[in-house]
């Protein structure tokens, strides 16, 4: 893996996406993993305006803007496609939202995972429908403001990445704009692999999480060091690498970063925080279930 | 080679012959037979294409729509409730000019559930910017399969082709299966359009500019499906020329002298040939129209064979409640501005299976020759 070395972007600069976009970021990362081989699903979503309007495109490989709830059957259609027609060479990737992919392409996920059809799905998650204007997904977290969760969200956010493993794909992965090495090694490793990938990327959204446009990055990584959005991978469904140690900072400086908590009080914080800790250890019980941990374990334990 | 196939075994022979590359399907009664004689036919090695088992008929769509636009010919069936579900991908296919070929078996839409013929299903999808042909019996839909992708290649507009729960998907039927080299001459591997060029990345299908740009796409695709018919046509002759056998848009019979015209579509025009043969035996002038294809509908030649008729009876195995029959309707519309002026008698019959026997077809005649009117909503036969 040398993705670090990659310079040249298959998205171009001048796209629609509003300013501190962490869904643009993330495109922009996976698509220059992924290199000029490629063919991308765009669904609507934040993606279909970061890609341009007709007869534009933002990217520098084909793209077929599909319905909302098929990301995957499309792009296991155009993996067959390409292998019918002898270009195996070419690889398929889905950006689809947290809507698209928590919500209604649940289904039709779950179908091309289970055959496991050969393309990369990678959820450029948000945490809500923010193209429509910030209504709640099952991808939004618990207390989370929306303009339809005024009072915050009550259910917990949906744990999409078990669900994903519960298909025994070759692989699912996490991955965070903050960390943009770990990102694009994570897309490579999809791509060396046949079969369903999928990669869920945290994409901090400056207008629905009501913060500054230059905390985009900021809010990704702190998410990460808090553990509530922690680095991981899982082969075939079983084995759970964690990729990268988070520092273990309090949620509270997560959540304080972001107006659309500004309502929390300390219990509530508290109990974030519990059951952030609760699913960290969780995590990692697993993963040392499974095989030896990441390289500083005893750092972690 | 004579055969004795059912209507869905029949589809799927055409399918096999036709060499559609890849097949999204999932079950559904009364479709579900096409599945799974193209499943037997892959697991016994003699399928060209690559099935793939969805979890829905939405999601077969989908894959059709994908693998289309990458160049490959594809094929998918399904029925009723499935087709309802399909509806947004139905849309989605047409506009994005996919020559996806479907094969659909009418079965009611609940509720309440049951399995018999109806032609609502496909009917309600009337707008979705597919073309449809009704077919008679078994060897039309498996020459109508055929015709359909030459047509459907051509035009880069989807075809449904469309046969009767149970009458048609069921029933055996001795035909006529042509060899397959003679099938490769008419329908050689398809040459569609490159869409997703890595040398010249292209982003299909994405958003258009409000106001300035829609409008001229859904024109440009409106004039492809008036121009179709000429394909249609030319197919059909050539098909004809070929393989002896051809169906037109519509078929005339009898109508020359005709004071009156029955009209049917689907498997219950074979019944209406009897009815016609024994209207004729009592000295009745009465003919018979055949509609085959609905969309793009042929009002031309609907005019044409009505126009010395005094009388029309349309008889529908569908409903559009508020108002009447659907090919009642169409035919109305497609008369209203001609020189011939029938009065048209809707009559609404053999929903959800119920056999329509030459008997109640002549009864019916009989009846709209004494009227002196037609009812302004239709007449309900419950066999």
């Amino acid at each position: 893996m040398c993705t670090q070395n990659i310079v040249e972007d298959q998205m171009r600069s001048g796209h629609m996406a509003c300013p501190g976009c962490g869904s643009a970021i993330a495109m922009r990362l996976v698509l220059r993993a992924l290199g000029p081989k490629t063919l991308a699903v765009i669904i609507p979503s934040c993606s279909s305006i970061i890609a341009a309007t007709h007869p534009h495109s933002s990217l520098r490989v084909p793209a077929f803007h599909g319905t909302f709830e098929t990301a995957a059957p499309t792009a296991a259609g155009l993996s067959y496609a390409m292998k019918i027609r002898g270009r195996n060479d070419v690889a398929v990737v889905a950006f689809a939202g947290d809507g698209g992919t928590f919500d209604i392409g649940l289904q039709s996920l779950s179908g091309t995972a289970d055959r496991n059809e050969d393309y990369i799905y990678v959820c450029l998650d948000n945490e809500a429908y923010m193209n429509t204007g910030i209504q709640a997904s099952s991808a939004t977290p618990q207390n989370a403001w929306t303009i339809t969760t005024p009072k915050g969200r009550t259910a917990r956010k949906k744990n999409i990445m078990e669900i994903m493993a519960a298909h025994r794909i070759p692989y699912a992965a996490t991955a965070s704009i903050g960390y943009p090495q770990d990102l694009m090694d994570k897309v490579q490793k999809a791509r060396s692999m046949e079969g369903t990938k999928f990669i869920h990327i945290l994409t901090p959204c400056a207008t629905g999480w009501r913060m500054a446009e230059n905390l985009t990055v900021t809010a990704a990584m702190l998410a990460v060091e808090t553990k509530v959005f922690p680095l991981y991978e899982i082969l075939g469904g079983k084995t759970r690498t964690i990729t990268y140690v988070p520092q273990g900072l309090p949620v509270e400086e997560y959540l304080k970063s972001q107006g659309r908590y500004r309502h929390l009080s300390g219990v509530e914080i508290e109990r974030m925080q519990a059951e952030t800790d609760e699913d960290w250890e969780c995590l990692l019980r697993r993963a040392m279930d499974c095989q030896p941990l990441c390289a500083n374990e005893k750092e972690v334990v | 080679m004579r055969e004795l196939l059912s209507g869905n075994y029949a589809i799927a022979e055409a399918v096999r012959m036709a060499r559609a590359q890849l097949i999204p399907a999932y079950p559904i009664t009364p479709q579900t037979p096409i599945y799974e004689r193209l499943s037997e036919m892959e697991s016994q090695g003699t399928l060209p294409g690559t099935m793939v088992r969805v979890e829905s008929e939405h999601s077969a769509m989908a894959m059709c729509v994908a693998a289309s636009l990458a160049g490959v010919r594809v094929f998918t069936a399904t029925s009723s409730q499935g087709i309802a579900l399909m509806h947004e991908m139905l849309h989605f296919a047409s506009g994005n000019r996919v020559p996806v070929v479907m094969g659909c078996v009418n079965r009611v839409l609940a509720a309440p559930w049951s399995f018999g013929s109806d032609q609502t299903d496909t009917l309600s999808q009337r707008d979705t910017g597919w073309m449809q042909f009704y077919c008679e019996d078994n060897q039309e839909a498996f020459d109508t399969i055929i015709q359909a992708y030459r047509v459907s290649e051509a035009t880069l507009l989807p075809s449904m082709v469309i046969i009767d729960a149970f009458f048609n998907s069921h029933f055996i039927e001795p035909m006529d299966l042509p060899d397959q080299d003679q099938i490769d001459l008419f329908l050689p591997p398809p040459m569609l359009p490159e869409r997703f060029d890595l040398d010249n990345p292209a982003f299909v299908s994405n958003v258009v500019t409000a106001g300035s740009q829609f409008l001229p796409f859904r024109e440009t695709a409106f004039h492809d499906m008036e121009n179709a018919k000429e394909v249609i046509r030319e197919v059909d002759q050539e098909y004809r020329a070929r393989f002896g056998r051809g169906y037109g848009m519509v078929e005339g019979i009898k109508t020359d002298d005709a004071r009156l015209v029955l009209v049917t579509s689907g498997s219950m025009t074979s019944t209406a040939r009897m009815a016609i043969d024994g209207l004729r035996a009592k000295g009745a002038r009465v003919g018979l129209l055949k509609i085959k294809a609905f969309r793009p509908f042929p009002w031309r030649e609907v005019r044409d064979v009505l126009q010395d008729a005094a009388k029309v009876v349309v008889i529908d195995r569908n409903i559009s409640l508020g108002k009447e029959g659907i090919f009642c309707q169409e035919l109305k519309s497609a008369i209203a501005n001609s020189t011939a002026r029938p009065q048209v008698h809707g009559y609404i019959a053999g929903l959800d299976g119920v056999d329509v026997s030459p008997e109640i077809l002549e009864n019916i005649c009989l009846e709209v020759l004494d009227k002196e009117a037609p009812d302004d909503l239709p007449v309900w036969v419950r066999g």
